[in-house]
């Protein structure tokens, strides 16, 4: 069962450092801001899900787990809102003579 | 040998971002990098088992520093084209970055020669912390061994913000502290500025208290608790304070004028400035720590906020 529960978080954790990197490619890559804000924040949040996935069956007690799952919830929170924000200044510029 | 190249490819990545800091052209650049910098910096905290020191560093270097450093940016918006086109001259510059070289040689040197086994207090606060009521060595150093500096340091952050203000114009002292912001009433921010503060308070408050046994403190929380003040203040959904109101000058210097009373009071009862007596050390450092804490989130939200003005926008 233990052997089960690593072999999850390995395939987790990867897969989430997997779309970090996907992320950050796509901020490197991406022509304009609305486009790198996508790609930051979509795959950024599916690769902390993944890590957080990933480290679950790994912590010692449900008080961490569920630690755990706030950062993830706060991070969540945070990034949608500052994403909008950027976007939303970055359109400011843009119609402004 | 996987946390030790991953140790080497995060203080490569350090020292690369603090010259990218240096040398970038732009103030908004330097000061995003500077951030980067000093959340990376907090991760080699933790990797040394400075939890304490990471976590200040996260939210005093990385978070208020630069977010200070962003504001001073903002203002100085308007003429920084000008101060770039006049430049500093070759000397300058080069007398600059030699005194730079200088001192970051000479702390590698000091650093280097530091002799073995390093020389430190650490052997003998262990076996007395435990006079002190608190199991957290930092805050025992902090508020028990060496308040004295803590005081010094509470101080200084009143007088800091005491010279911000006075930046202020005559006509405008007294009025609101800070710029005046134009949010959105049913934008994203202030869906943030709702959500967000019910649970920061609480982590703030969480944190100031685990300081007494576990890493964090009253500077942790206070950056935190401010943190959402500005918030709510940048999302429009309340006034910045005005800095004639007398129960805001009070909550500023509550926090060093019951250290200094608690010190006096030493003096009669422990027979030293600072002296707590036999079981007392506890409550005494609990009760500083309590009126410190509204003298931190005002003075760190307050600097935030720069000096007061009248009127509308500006």
């Amino acid at each position: 069962m233990s052997t089960l529960l690593d072999v999850l978080s390995i395939v987790a954790i990867v897969a989430g450092a997997f779309f970090y990197l996907a992320g950050t490619v796509g901020l490197l890559r991406f022509p304009d801001a609305y486009t790198r804000l996508h790609a930051l924040t979509k795959a950024d949040n599916l690769g902390l899900v993944l890590v957080v996935i990933g480290l679950l069956p790994q912590v010692d007690g449900v008080l961490t787990a569920l630690k755990l799952l706030l950062v993830w919830l706060l991070v969540m929170l945070s990034s949608a809102a500052v994403s909008q924000l950027i976007a939303r200044s970055a359109r400011r510029r843009e119609t402004r003579p | 040998m996987m946390t030790t190249l991953a140790s080497g490819a995060v203080v490569l990545l350090l020292l690369w971002l603090a010259l990218w800091t240096v040398v970038a052209r732009d103030a908004f650049l330097a000061v995003a990098g500077f951030v980067v910098y000093g959340l990376l910096l907090a991760l080699v905290w933790v990797r040394l088992a400075g939890i304490d020191v990471a976590l200040t560093e996260a939210a005093i270097g990385g978070g208020l520093t630069g977010a200070l450093l962003l504001g001073a940016v903002g203002r100085l918006r308007a003429t920084e084209s000008e101060t770039a086109a006049e430049g500093a001259g070759a000397g300058t510059r080069a007398v600059a970055a030699v005194l730079s070289v200088g001192v970051t040689a000479a702390l590698v040197l000091g650093v280097l020669m530091l002799p073995e086994p390093v020389p430190t207090l650490a052997p003998l606060v262990v076996p007395n912390l435990p006079a002190t009521g608190v199991a957290n060595p930092i805050t025992g150093v902090l508020l028990a061994f060496r308040a004295l500096d803590t005081l010094l340091e509470a101080i200084v952050l009143v007088i800091a913000l005491i010279g911000v203000w006075s930046f202020a114009p005559d006509r405008a002292w007294g009025g609101r502290t800070g710029p005046r912001y134009h949010a959105d009433p049913d934008g994203v921010l202030a869906y943030l500025a709702r959500v967000l503060p019910p649970l920061g308070i609480v982590i703030g408050i969480y944190l100031f208290w685990a300081g007494a046994d576990h890493p964090g403190g009253k500077f942790q929380s206070a950056t935190i608790l401010a943190a959402m003040w500005m918030l709510v203040q940048m999302a429009g959904l309340a006034d910045s304070p005005r800095t004639d109101q007398v129960n805001l000058r009070a909550g500023i210097v509550i926090g060093p004028l019951a250290f200094i009373a608690v010190g006096v009071v030493g003096l009669w009862t422990a027979g030293a400035f600072l002296g707590y007596p036999d079981g007392w050390a506890k409550p005494l450092i609990l009760v500083i720590e309590i009126a410190l804490l509204p003298t931190l989130v005002l003075v760190l939200a307050l600097l935030m906020n720069g000096p007061p003005s009248r009127g509308g926008a500006r």
